[in-house]
């Protein structure tokens, strides 16, 4: 279970709060308005941003002040997933040695993991030679040999097309049910959260809300999200 | 409490910054301290102050002067080779001192071609040493770097504003009140004070140009007072004057400075509508025609001159072009252990201090610097033995403030791009350092350690302070050659060292681009 307790983020001045727990292996919208704090409540659980105070807990056990890297956290961010000077393989192996110093049984794994993105065959090319859909598939991979058992996801895919974002969103969904991970993904989509997340984190006014079932706060939103969504069918 | 995770830890950019600090600024305060102040500055030493500031000031006035036409030629027209010709004016910043001034000698020296002509119609030859000469050696190496650096201030004029200008219906007139002149006032300035502090601290043009007593400067008294004289206490003291000189200098060049000139290209279109008429258009042929022929005439005349002693070079060249790679190569190794560090702790968040430590380098002059390490070294052991890792140490350090501007912008976009990827990736450290930052800055670095490595090649300077009969760098080994009147064998060695000092450049720049990948 992740848990955060009083947590207060400093996000270069922007304060954000979030008194919750999330439970291991359940998937989890981050919506809310714009400049809300989404990706602030991401980073702040990465380790990129300071806390002011409160407690991270994973498991039960402190990662408050933890390094990024030392983190149960595997983190996509909405751009600048991959190193564009190595090759696809290189930037999935990073996610077992940041040195890229493998056994044979870990260039296996890594063997696997990009036959199971669909990129069997384009592994020594670079970055720049695959598609947005591929290079998004490209760093799935790696974040599927990383193993980390929470995965964060700042909406990587928002700069796809709506049937590619919607083939990567079923992709991570079967990458994490199989690990059994639990997934924190940032969206302003709602029809991204139905399709995929379990309940959702409402972000508003520099809180983090407790998370609540999709369909039952989507179907009758709080005012603060009712504004962001724009209450198109109010009977 | 956790602050912003950083892929790179600016502790060893941070310490190689106090260690560069703590030797300019330790070298200075053995310099003060061994300063010998009783006697007082003598008529010898006043007239160096005076001539140093004298030619200093004329070089940037024609320097300055010179490049604007340049400039403006350059900037207001598009022709085949115009690409070329601007990355051609960078060449001086790698051309050695000494290699410039036999290849001017050779040109308007008193057997150069340009007195051969005169004596052809019965004009007496020119003469070149005394202020002239100074003058004019610095006129060669400082009106390309003017003329980078207002062709910018050029291209830094919005094109929007052409363009309204040419809607306007505005006469070559008319543009340059409204555009040309107001950007010259603020550039002009700036360009000015730069060369005229490149210009104080110049060593080796006035060893081979000027000398005698109405044409020393500060750093050649310093090396007379040192070398004739063994006066330790004198040349602390004449250090201590050009520590003052070189601090106020630089600190006003920086301030009214823009820009560095070292940015690669400049090369933005921007189309032009004035300046059409055939006069315009003459006339900037014209001046583009001089700067070019005044560039590269000298360097034809060292490359006519040198072939016939190339095969010819006497065994004491080739011993003393073998210490000037080794030079050249350690100078280059230590600069890059000192610059790409400090250029990552920079990208960090450790801007000031250690871009001050930087800079410091611009504020002394290196025959100062030679001093005060001669001054420390000497009770410990035998300067003379230690000529060439000085030197090595010396030039890294000059070279350094250069590095740094290369350095530090590629740095921070390494950092600002992938460092929260690679800290996720528990990437932070060596595995940041090796897999990302070296292979992202290569280019950049291979840039800054060709740039080094040329500068050390060329450097005519403390090597000159510390040198013994058998120990010498190939640039002091073609002064020695002129100095002995060889100037068949200087010419020869000369052309060597052009050689050498090109192809290190051109290795270490290309290394870095070698089959890199954006």
């Amino acid at each position: 279970m992740l848990k955060l307790e009083r947590l207060v983020i400093d996000n270069g001045g922007f304060l954000l709060s979030a008194d919750l727990s999330a439970t291991a292996g359940a998937k989890y919208a981050v919506i809310g308005p714009s400049g809300a704090g989404k990706s602030t409540l991401i980073g702040g659980i990465a380790g990129f941003h300071p806390i002011k105070s409160g407690h991270i807990l994973w498991q039960g056990a402190e990662i408050t002040d933890a390094l990024p890297g030392k983190r149960p956290v595997a983190m996509l961010f909405q751009d600048g997933n991959l190193f564009p000077h190595l090759s696809v393989e290189q930037n999935i192996e990073l996610g077992i040695d940041p040195d890229l110093r493998l056994s044979p049984d870990d260039q296996e794994r890594v063997a696997q993991a990009i036959h199971r993105v669909g990129l069997a065959g384009l592994g020594t090319r670079r970055p720049a030679a695959l598609s947005g859909g591929q290079q998004s598939r490209a760093a799935l991979a790696r974040v599927l040999v990383q193993g980390r058992p929470l995965l964060m996801l700042d909406e990587p895919f928002a700069a796809l097309g709506p049937a590619l974002k919607a083939d990567m969103l079923d992709l991570v969904d079967t990458l994490v049910r199989e690990s059994g991970a639990t997934l924190l993904m940032v969206s302003h989509d709602p029809a991204d959260a139905r399709r995929i997340a379990d309940e959702v984190i409402l972000v508003a006014e520099g809180i983090a809300h407790p998370p609540q079932p999709t369909a039952k706060l989507l179907d009758d939103p709080p005012p603060a999200l009712r504004a962001y969504l724009g209450a198109p069918d109010l009977p | 409490m956790a602050g912003r995770a950083q892929p790179v830890t600016p502790a060893p950019g941070v310490g190689a910054a106090v260690l560069v600090a703590a030797l300019i600024l330790g070298t200075l305060v053995a310099v003060a301290l061994r300063a010998e102040g009783g006697r007082g500055l003598g008529p010898a030493d006043w007239a160096a102050v005076r001539f140093t500031l004298l030619q200093a000031a004329l070089s940037a006035l024609f320097s300055v002067a010179l490049a604007v036409p340049v400039a403006r030629a350059l900037a207001r027209r598009r022709f085949a080779g115009r690409r070329v010709l601007i990355v051609l004016l960078g060449a001086p910043f790698i051309l050695p001192v000494i290699v410039a001034v036999l290849g001017l000698l050779a040109v308007f020296g008193r057997s150069g071609w340009i007195s051969d002509a005169l004596g052809l119609v019965g004009v007496p030859p020119v003469q070149i040493y005394g202020l002239h000469g100074v003058v004019l050696a610095h006129v060669f190496f400082n009106l390309p770097l003017a003329t980078r650096l207002i062709l910018q201030g050029w291209q830094e004029i919005p094109a929007e504003r052409f363009r309204l200008a040419a809607q306007l219906g505005a006469g070559p007139r008319a543009i340059r009140r409204l555009l040309e002149y107001p950007m010259l006032a603020q550039t002009v300035p700036g360009v000015m004070a730069v060369v005229f502090a490149i210009c104080l601290t110049s060593f080796a043009v006035a060893l081979t140009l000027g000398g005698g007593p109405r044409a020393t400067t500060i750093e050649l008294a310093i090396y007379q007072a040192f070398r004739f004289d063994f006066d330790l206490g004198r040349a602390a003291l004449l250090g201590c004057i050009q520590i003052a000189l070189t601090g106020a200098a630089a600190l006003a060049a920086l301030s009214v400075a823009r820009g560095d000139g070292l940015g690669d290209g400049l090369d933005r279109p921007l189309q032009r509508w004035d300046a059409l008429s055939r006069i315009a258009l003459g006339l900037d042929t014209l001046v583009i025609a001089l700067a070019v022929l005044f560039l590269l005439l000298p360097l034809a005349a060292i490359i006519v001159a040198g072939v016939p002693g190339l095969p010819l070079l006497p065994v004491s060249v080739l011993v003393a072009a073998g210490n000037s790679v080794v030079v050249a190569g350690l100078s280059t190794l230590l600069l890059l252990l000192l610059a790409v560090p400090m250029a990552l702790a920079v990208a960090v968040g450790w801007s000031q201090g250690v871009e001050l430590a930087g800079l410091l380098g611009l504020a002394v002059s290196p025959l100062v610097i030679g001093t005060g390490l001669f001054v420390i070294i000497r009770p410990l052991a035998d300067p003379t033995a230690l000529a060439l890792p000085v030197t090595a140490l010396v030039n890294a350090l000059m070279a350094l403030p250069f590095a740094l501007r290369i350095l530090v912008p590629s740095a921070r976009q390494v950092v600002d791009r992938h460092g929260p990827l690679a800290v996720s990736l528990d990437m932070a450290g060596m595995p940041f350092l090796r897999r990302i930052a070296v292979p992202r800055m290569r280019a950049q670095i291979g840039f800054a350690a060709g740039l080094t490595a040329a500068l050390s090649m060329g450097d005519l300077g403390v090597i000159a302070l510390f040198a013994d009969a058998e120990r010498a760098t190939l640039p002091l080994q073609v002064y020695r050659l002129m100095g002995a009147y060889r100037m068949e064998a200087a010419a020869g060695a000369a052309l060597l060292l052009l050689i050498l000092s090109v192809a290190l450049f051109w290795i270490l720049d290309r290394g870095g681009r070698w089959h890199a990948e954006t």
